[in-house]
């Protein structure tokens, strides 16, 4: 058999193909079959999730604030959980859409279907009308966590803010990385992912389970310590025009609803202070507007520091350092490095792309070091304002929109006419 | 006084209104910046062929198992060799279709002779893993005919997609879906 070579041109660019034996005549009658090659899924497909997840989103805001039923939202969130989690096995996620968005925004050349940006857009919208009706009845991976508050605990509210840093970082760090390197680390550790597929990474899986039992004690950690989404979504709510009520009729300071909420959403009545408390407070508040301006300057510096340490996230990075031989990467980095070699990349121009990575990635990291520093300003500044007032109400920030509180208001068992007024009856 | 707190509560709502409004527009000019950047189609995951250095990862970091990766079989460039070399192992001991001289884990690559010389490689998809062994054999020392490919209807289309994080030659890539499947050269 001869070998021949025959230049091709390839889809990607102009590369070198060997064609050692040529395809060869047939003398016999036989037919050179053809692959079968199914497609993905039709793209009307794409249209379908969109208008499943707006009809939740718009049925949960009716469920929420216009009939005020609380098996009404479990059902709906029971029907998303079934859809968004399993049978579209977690991916159209507007959680992880965050992603695609930050690293099409801030990245030229990179581009983005229409339908990410419209699953991404959705919720945070519902959310500047209706609040979080979202994470109340739309999200799988809130439902996932809400089927399994069996027995929670209360956590203090300071606690809770303090947890809630983490969140703000990882929303910083996914914002960063995405944008810089395209790597997405919402869906990376997105833990709940495994038990929609009923398949997956084993550590991802471990760190689901680990969620689902910590999830028995604490209502839903994933949304309020962890899910970057849910805190943008949490800062939006606090701007709602209609946010979450109890009831619409008036408060009679029972306290039954703060009892029923799981995750400390709701706020008891306030005592307006006194003349001396409110300068001693203006003061705090003065100091420590200094104060987040200072932060955020730390934060900057410590952020570029740390920025180094950021970029080992990006493939190329770790490919640099591998090939410097300062670090010993894991074998698909050392693999990696070979193959770049061979298809004829220069250790120099390696070296410079990795430099010019790691660039970005100071900036990234100065900037997430002063977001950070306005986050903990921010919640320094509003614990120094008290909001005076008489009656309990769902904190619109952190109202997870679940309607557990409508079943305990007495209020409302009254406005339903479940239970029937005697006064002045008698 | 009462006047007074009356103006700050006005202030308090004016500022609020403003910053919903700014909220509005922000994702109004974010839609609208994703829109000059967005494609209209959306995006599958695929192989290039011309970059895939048949390492093997597509076979155990899928999320699915068995990996939606297989192998497919593009017929037109095959040159129907008789001692092939994605079907043999290097060092068969003989030439035929005994288990011990195929290269295939799952014996998923299937010889059939047409003529002499030649002979059909057909891939069952049933059970291929996508371990990638064919292909790099074939790559190595035939016309390169063998080729993995993920396939479109098993994928799971993550977002983030397990294998690409590790694939070696960054040959995993997000393309259009309108053309679902790469073949590394015009057909």
């Amino acid at each position: 058999m001869k070998a021949m070579v025959i230049a091709v041109l390839t889809v990607g660019g102009l590369t070198w193909a060997v064609e050692r034996f040529p395809p060869p005549q047939f003398e016999s009658n036989y037919v050179r079959p053809t692959e079968v090659l199914r497609g993905p899924r039709p793209v009307i497909w794409e249209s379908i999730d969109l208008a499943v997840l707006f009809a939740g989103l718009f049925l949960a805001s009716l469920f929420v604030h216009k009939v005020r039923y609380r098996r009404a939202i479990f059902g709906l969130m029971i029907v998303s959980l079934l859809y968004l989690g399993f049978f579209r096995k977690g991916c159209i996620c507007p959680v992880g859409a965050l992603q695609n968005v930050a690293s099409a925004v801030f990245t030229q050349g990179r581009s983005i279907p229409l339908f990410v940006v419209l699953l991404f857009v959705g919720p945070l919208l519902f959310s500047l009308f209706f609040g979080r009706v979202f994470c109340g009845a739309v999200c799988p991976l809130g439902a996932v966590q809400d089927l399994v508050v069996v027995r929670p605990l209360s956590i203090p509210g300071w606690l809770e803010s303090i947890g809630r840093l983490a969140g703000y970082t990882y929303l910083g760090l996914a914002v960063i990385t995405a944008a810089i390197s395209g790597v997405f680390l919402v869906c990376r550790y997105d833990p709940f992912v495994s038990i929609f597929r009923f398949s997956g990474n084993l550590y991802i899986l471990i760190l689901g389970g680990c969620l689902v039992v910590i999830g028995l004690f604490v209502a839903r950690p994933y949304c309020r310590f962890v899910c970057p989404y849910g805190m943008i979504l949490r800062n939006l709510s606090r701007l709602a025009r209609r946010p979450v009520t109890i009831s619409p009729e008036d408060c009679i300071n029972c306290g039954l609803c703060a009892a029923a909420c799981p995750f400390g959403a709701i706020k008891g009545p306030t005592r307006p202070l006194q003349r001396a408390m409110i300068s001693r407070f203006r003061g705090l508040f003065l100091a420590w507007l200094v104060g987040t301006i200072i932060l955020i300057l730390a934060g900057l510096w410590l952020g570029r520091m740390a920025g180094s340490g950021i970029s080992r996230l990006d493939t190329t990075v770790q490919m640099a350092a591998s090939l410097a031989k300062k670090r010993v990467g894991p074998s698909y980095i050392q693999e990696a490095v070979a193959a770049y070699l061979a298809s004829g990349g220069s250790a120099e121009g390696l070296t410079q792309d990795a430099a010019a990575i790691l660039a970005r990635y100071r900036l990234g990291g100065a900037l997430l070091g002063a977001w950070m520093g306005l986050v903990i300003g921010a919640k320094a500044l509003a614990a120094c304002m008290v909001r005076p007032g008489k009656d309990y109400y769902a904190d619109p920030a952190s109202c997870l929109a679940c309607g557990r509180c409508f079943v305990y208001c007495p209020k409302e068992h009254l406005r339903r006419g479940d239970v029937r007024s005697d006064h002045g009856q008698n | 006084m009462k006047e007074d707190h009356q103006r700050i509560l006005t202030r308090r709502t004016f500022l609020k209104e403003a910053i919903w409004g700014g909220c509005l527009a922000g994702l109004g000019g974010l839609v609208g910046l994703s829109w000059t950047r967005s494609t209209r189609s959306g995006t599958v995951w695929q192989i290039d062929p011309a970059k895939c250095i048949a390492c093997g990862r597509c076979a155990t970091h899928c999320v699915l198992q068995p990996s939606a990766v297989r192998c497919v079989h593009d017929f037109k460039m095959c040159g129907y060799c008789r001692i092939c070399f994605g079907f043999f192992d290097p060092q068969p001991f003989a030439i035929n279709e005994g288990a011990e001289n195929q290269l295939c884990p799952t014996g998923a690559l299937k010889r059939r002779f047409v003529e002499d010389p030649y002979y059909e490689y057909t891939v069952d998809e049933g059970l291929c893993i996508g371990c990638g062994r064919c292909v790099k054999g074939c790559n190595a020392f035939g016309n390169g005919s063998l080729k993995l490919q993920v396939k479109q209807d098993i994928c799971a289309h993550c977002n983030n997609c397990s294998i690409a994080e590790v694939c070696p030659s960054g040959a995993f890539n997000r393309i259009p879906k309108a053309q679902a499947y790469l073949w590394g050269m015009e057909r």
